[in-house]
């Protein structure tokens, strides 16, 4: 720590990139300020007396033989209360402060604490004076917001007999507690602590996934459900719906906390979010949905340094929550304009290049971000369980998948939500293609469906992707000679195939009811659909004719199905079956 | 400003395509404007790609030809370009440079502004929601463009796209009165008879004067095609957020801009990403894409239509792909309709405007927008099915609702589609003759209506 920084000196400036000299005692990753205007930057690299810095703001003006001020500091991001219901960009940043001290527009130089300095939060404490505390070890608890209680805690690094702990309106910077470590030295804890946000925060230990994350979105729920703690990835062409899907599960997911980093995006959808989060209700609570989230937005014209950061920033603040013992969602749109930043910084430094003049450590970057989700047990004495899911929209140029950010992401992501622009164009939405999508986490979220929702549950999900599965493989017979030529039974599968695709994976997320849809709902949705497939296929074994069955008025009110108020299933969908099969009888009666 | 800071030098070292490397020079600010003079006292301007402590890279926008190391000096400005702004501009034609080319008396800028802006802060943008009408049917009631949306258009070599930009400039308009209304116009590398056939028409139909233009011709160094969207956006964020106009800004052709930048990239060996395009090529465009919105508390709006040709239609190529990543929708111009002599040739159905929902409906168009929108591009796709099922089957084994919707597919490309370059439709115009064209339909078919509107609106067609 005693090492001496000397302030160093501008030898070039490329883009955001700058280069300085005589910067001895600063490490890689420290945080600097860079020339006269004292421009935020990080040290990506050190070559003998040269240190390449990475700067966070537009260096127009910033000549060679301006100062460099190390910091001493790596970049960190800010943690206490008060995080919520923020918009940050990518350093952490607030952009409702820096309008309010800068304007509409992002100036140079621009500061603000990430976290109110003024503002005072109830502190009640939890730990008792004289106990004996470690990292991770709660303190005592401060009610954020009416959702969410945030649990200050012993910072990591420090563990000891806490001295004092006090109870009352405080301040993020003001003395809570006082912690006595082993060799005597005596920390004093604020509820404001910083985290080196390249630096994952220690956990105790990790646990495989056990649960799906719901997100009310039929075909994620029921055919390829994402796991608290997993990794998914949504790659899709322009136009296809990756944002919508990734709004969609921001608002409707079951997690405590949703940390959405709009990552080189668009600025009017950062507002969208803005505008239409705080309206949202949570279906569980009833409180503004924006209770629970924090918004990361670097968008696409803010500098490209600063939107390499933004995941980390971003993660750290989820991984803060988690460690409080939250199941969080991260969404990331779009990791890839993480990775073309990371590709702009690789090309300035003159590193060799890899695929698509991505540097080669693409992939390990890649990896070692996704590889900060999980299922963990937290530290601390009461061994929370507790998770982060990362959700990655990846933005394959060209909508080829085979290009390295994707193929990177594949690799090591367990979901795979691939939007199709195919569908986009037939309006059906969401996009997500059935036949090339997958799950992992199938054999742990089958198992729970089936024990907590409904005991057919994986029965009725396998039989579901056979169907769809069998339809494509027809449907090519069909385009070559004709829907008259199939046998009834398989006239019956496409009819059935038609019913899944268009009545239950097709999904609106304008519509207020359509939106969302509980477990509940979904297992009954498709039951009734599986339900006319077997009352249908019987009759048919039975020798009945086909054509009588497939027009029947009863087709609309499976179509509406998904219109049926979540407080009214049990009654109306039982009702629904029992008009499936008497429709079905009489039609082939009649036919008779 | 003051010239005394300006440092002068006479040592250019090497010249490498329209990069000029400069020696024994100290302390250059990344991003400054440089002048080079020549013997004969012209000078050429560049600006500083990277610095060094005794080195400076310049990217010189009129080119090197005839440039000599030897006997050409070099001065920096001390500051990035800068565009003098008035109000003054409106009505007036200016180069690459934003020097003035139409003759006309000289400007007193009342002040000056760096040409690349700054970012606009997220949090303070306004969502646009305000409806702009175009007069042309396949924009307003299918692809309703809001102000401060960025909707460009994909086109082709050969296809009117000029046209279609310049009819939106000429009738663009909001449904409230009493706004002042502007269009600035960038163009970047088009010939002379298209800067011609604009600067033409928008005097023809008085729209030159209200609005300001740039003009960047094929033979005008391609080097200048970077300046030019950020001269124009400069001047519309003067003109939207200090003087309270909504601004209707014009950019064509993007893919000469995305050229000119592949072009330094190629000079500067940068590792090129797809097909030679340099790897920040996403974020260069953002850099002009986002400069298009609207912010809380202000008059004024800046609404954007690049204009881009894509190589051999395909989508697929960088330029409109990154665009349509940044972009709120396409309007995608089709060849065949082109061919087919269909006037302006919107390919509807992959075209989007992903703010339609939010500018629509009652107090904003008319209630019943959003349904007939999504029944006629329901219809129309049912229709196109109809169409090519008839090629391969036959019309006979169609079934007589397939007729009925194939009738309306061509119908629907011969009313509604089809309009004349002077033809300025009324948005309640234009929803009536979608009705009509709906009532081709049976009345059972319009499922994505509202039935009040069905009762309402609805007509069966008698001329069937």
């Amino acid at each position: 720590m005693a090492t001496e920084r000397s302030t160093g000196t501008i030898i070039k400036v490329s883009g955001p990139l700058v280069v300085a000299r005589g910067l001895s005692g600063s490490r890689m990753f420290e945080m600097v300020k860079v020339g006269e205007l004292g421009l935020f930057g990080e040290i990506i690299e050190i070559r003998g007396d040269q240190y390449s810095i990475q700067v966070y703001e537009e260096t127009e003006d910033i000549a060679p033989g301006q100062p460099v001020v190390p910091t001493g500091v790596p970049l960190s991001a800010e943690l206490g209360p008060g995080l919520l219901q923020s918009i940050y960009d990518g350093v952490q940043r607030p952009l409702d402060k820096l309008m309010a001290r800068y304007g509409e527009f992002i100036v140079r130089g621009a500061e603000a604490p990430a976290l109110d300095r003024e503002k005072k939060w109830s502190f009640t404490p939890v730990a008792k004076e004289g106990e004996q505390v470690t990292g991770g070890d709660i303190l005592g608890t401060v009610p954020e917001t009416d959702l969410i209680l945030h649990k200050v805690m012993v910072p990591p690094t420090i563990a000891g007999t806490l001295k004092s702990i006090k109870s009352g309106d405080f301040t993020v910077e003001e003395v809570v507690a006082v912690i006595e470590a082993e060799d005597g030295t005596s920390h004093d804890i604020t509820m404001l602590q910083g985290w080196p946000v390249r630096i994952p925060r220690p956990i105790a230990h990790k646990l495989p996934p056990t649960k799906p994350l719901l997100t009310g979105q039929r075909i994620i729920d029921t055919l390829f459900p994402a796991a608290k703690g997993g990794t998914a990835c949504i790659p899709g062409p322009f136009g296809s719906g990756k944002t919508v899907v990734q709004h969609q599960i921001a608002k409707w997911a079951d997690a405590d906390i949703v940390i959405f980093i709009g990552c080189g995006e668009r600025g009017n959808e950062m507002t969208d979010v803005l505008l239409e989060f705080p309206e949202l209700t949570d279906p569980k609570t009833g409180r503004p949905i924006m209770e629970r989230t924090v918004l990361v937005a670097n968008t696409s014209n803010m500098p490209v340094a600063a939107r390499e950061a933004s995941v980390f920033t971003g993660i750290t603040m989820a991984e803060y929550y988690r460690d409080q013992g939250y199941s969080v969602a991260l969404m990331g749109d779009s990791t890839s304009r993480w990775a073309e930043a990371m590709r702009e910084m690789s090309g300035r430094l003159e590193e060799m290049p890899g695929d698509e003049g991505y540097p080669a450590y693409l992939a390990s970057r890649l990896a070692a971000f996704y590889e900060r989700a999980g299922l963990v047990v937290s530290l601390g004495k009461d061994k929370r369980e507790s998770s982060v899911t990362i959700i990655g929209a990846v933005s394959p140029s060209g909508g080829d998948l085979s290009e390295p950010v994707t193929q990177s992401t594949l690799r090591v992501t367990k979901v795979f939500w691939g939007l199709d622009d195919q569908l986009a164009f037939q309006r059906h939405f969401p996009a997500i293609n059935w036949l090339t999508s997958y799950s992992l986490y199938l054999d742990v979220t089958d198992p729970w469906y089936d024990e907590n929702i409904d005991p057919n549950w994986s029965k009725h999900r396998r039989q579901t992707m056979v169907i769809l599965k069998k339809e494509a493989d027809l449907q090519e017979l069909v385009r070559l000679v004709g829907m008259d030529s199939l046998s009834p039974s398989d006239r019956l599968l496409m009819e059935v195939a038609r019913l899944i695709r268009e009545d239950f994976l097709n999904q609106s997320a304008f519509d207020d009811i359509d939106t969302f849809t509980s477990l509940k709902k979904q297992a009954l949705m498709l039951d009734a659909i599986l339900h006319f497939n077997t009352v249908t296929t019987q009759k048919l074994e039975d020798g009945y004719d086909l054509s009588s069955m497939l027009e029947l008025p009863v087709m609309e009110d499976i179509s509406r199905a998904k219109l049926t108020p979540e407080n009214e299933l049990d009654s109306r969908f039982a009702e629904l079956k029992d008009k499936i099969t008497k429709a079905i009888n009489d039609a082939a009666a009649k036919a008779q | 400003m003051s010239t005394v800071a300006a440092k002068e030098f006479r040592t250019i070292q090497n010249i490498v395509g329209p990069l000029v490397f400069v020696g024994g020079v100290e302390g250059i600010g990344y991003g400054e404007i440089a002048e080079i003079i020549l013997p004969d006292g012209s000078i050429r301007r560049g600006k500083v790609l990277e610095t060094q402590e005794d080195r400076a890279l310049i990217q010189v926008f009129e080119g090197t030809n005839n440039l000599d190391p030897g006997s050409a000096r070099i001065r920096f400005t001390g500051k990035g370009q800068e565009i003098g702004l008035s109000p003054d501009m409106v009505g007036r034609v200016f180069d690459g440079f934003g020097r003035l080319t139409d003759g006309g008396p000289p400007i007193i800028p009342e002040k000056y502004a760096n040409i690349n802006g700054v970012p606009m802060n997220p949090y303070a943008r306004d969502f646009p929601n305000e409806f702009i009408q175009t007069g042309i049917s396949t924009i307003d009631v299918l692809n309703p463009l809001v102000r401060g949306q960025k909707l460009p258009v994909f086109s082709g070599s050969g296809m009117p796209h000029n046209n279609l930009a310049a009819q939106i400039a000429r009738q663009a308009a909001t449904k409230k009165s009493g706004e002042k209304f502007g269009v600035v116009f960038a163009a970047m590398g088009i010939t002379f008879e298209e800067s011609n056939f604009f600067i033409e028409d928008f005097k023809r139909t008085g729209a030159l004067e209200r609005s300001v233009m740039f003009i960047n011709l094929a033979d005008d160094p391609a080097i200048e095609r970077i300046s030019i969207p950020r001269l124009a956006l400069t001047t519309a964020e003067y003109l939207a957020y200090e003087l309270g106009m909504h601004i209707l800004v014009i950019l064509t052709d993007m893919t000469n801009y995305c050229e000119a930048l592949r072009e330094i990239s190629a000079a500067r060996k940068e590792v090129p990403s797809r097909r030679g395009y340099p790897g920040y090529l996403y974020t260069d465009l953002a850099t002009i894409y986002e400069r298009a919105g609207r912010l809380k508390g202000k008059d004024g709006s800046i609404t954007q239509i690049p204009i881009l040709t894509m190589p051999e239609d395909d989508k697929t190529h960088p330029v409109p792909d990154l665009t349509g990543y940044i972009t709120e929708g396409q309007i995608i111009l089709g060849r065949s309709f082109h061919a087919e002599g269909i006037y302006p040739p919107v390919d509807v159905l992959p075209s989007l405007s992903r703010l339609k929902d939010k500018g629509i409906g009652q107090g904003k168009t008319r209630a019943d927008h959003a349904g007939v929108m999504n029944q006629l591009y329901a219809a129309y796709a049912r229709g196109k099915n109809s169409q090519e099922l008839a090629v391969v089957l036959g019309e006979s084994a169609l079934t007589p609702l397939d007729l009925r919707y194939m009738e309306f597919a061509r119908r629907f490309e011969a009313q509604f589609i089809t309009q004349n370059y002077n033809e300025n439709r009324e948005i309640e115009d234009n929803l009536d003759l979608g009705w009509r064209l709906l009532g081709v339909l049976p009345r059972a078919e319009l499922k994505r209506i509202r039935p009040e509107f069905v009762e309402k609106y609805y007509v069966e067609a008698t001329d069937l």
